[in-house]
């Protein structure tokens, strides 16, 4: 793994959740969406909560993409869950915010979580069928 | 009524987000380190490559789906219960699915990743 990597797994983990947390924002502003009404899902990207949000989960797709074309689903998927130790810990360092006890043992489990998938490889077997085409350049076997 | 809806979303925001992560990440195998890729090739090969794969647009649609699934979710629920909630399951769905349908070795190690993982989003919610 080189720096450059990791900056896009952390790449991954901030964008999704600084993006999940704006749509939240913004969907918050629009009220209960009904079944009868569906259209207005279209329009609530007008909001610029909603828009933001999306803006960086576009960030989040582009990092989220590029790493999965070096590791495993199953290895970039825990990194994105980093992104929530992040929210919480800026939320009690940066703003002051009690967290509950059982939040902490969730930051625990997360890193944990996270720490036993980045010391395995980051890429295991493939089928030759699924191999990059003859001109792609291989990822990594591990790292 | 609104627990129902909420549930009903956060359902097809697993199912859904599971089958785009599965396409996509065939996708961007098949594609190649796209790091590599665009010092060797440039950007606009990194894209044309991409866009010539007929996974990424299914995996496409399926994200879709999963975000406007979230959106409805979102306007029914409350965040702390929709995100840490389908995001958990959806690590369980994907380490299941990453090694039926990708082939990925998903051993014990991994396993107990996306269990701890997955404990851990829930976690959050309290």
């Amino acid at each position: 793994m080189t720096f450059r990597k990791y900056l896009v797994l952390a790449g991954v983990a901030v964008f999704s959740s600084a993006g999940d947390s704006l749509l939240a924002r913004g969907m918050k502003d629009l009220g209960n969406v009904s079944l009868h009404h569906l259209s207005s899902l279209i329009f609530a990207i007008i909001d610029p909560w909603v828009a933001s949000g999306i803006l960086l989960l576009l960030a989040f797709f582009a990092s989220y993409m590029a790493a999965l074309s070096w590791a495993d689903l199953t290895y970039v998927l825990p990194a994105s869950s980093l992104g929530y130790v992040l929210v919480a810990l800026v939320a009690r360092f940066g703003f002051h915010e009690m967290i509950p006890p059982a939040r902490w043992v969730g930051i625990a489990l997360i890193t944990a979580g996270v720490g036993f998938v980045a010391a395995g490889p980051s890429l295991t077997h493939r089928k030759h069928s699924d191999l990059p085409r003859r001109d792609a350049i291989s990822p990594e076997a591990s790292s | 009524m609104k627990e129902l809806y909420t549930w009903a979303a956060i359902g097809l925001i697993i199912g859904a987000s599971t089958t785009g992560d599965v396409l996509l990440s065939h996708a961007m195998k098949r594609v190649g380190d796209v790091g590599e890729l665009w010092k060797r090739h440039g950007l606009f090969s990194v894209i044309g490559r991409v866009l010539a794969t007929p996974t990424f647009f299914l995996g496409l649609v399926a994200m879709a789906v999963a975000f406007y699934s979230l959106l409805f979710a979102l306007s029914w629920g409350d965040l702390s219960l929709v995100v840490p909630a389908s995001a958990s399951l959806t690590f369980v769905a994907n380490a299941f699915a990453a090694r039926i349908f990708l082939h990925e070795r998903v051993g014990k190690r991994r396993l107990l990743a996306a269990l701890l993982v997955a404990g851990g989003v829930a976690l959050m919610a309290i």
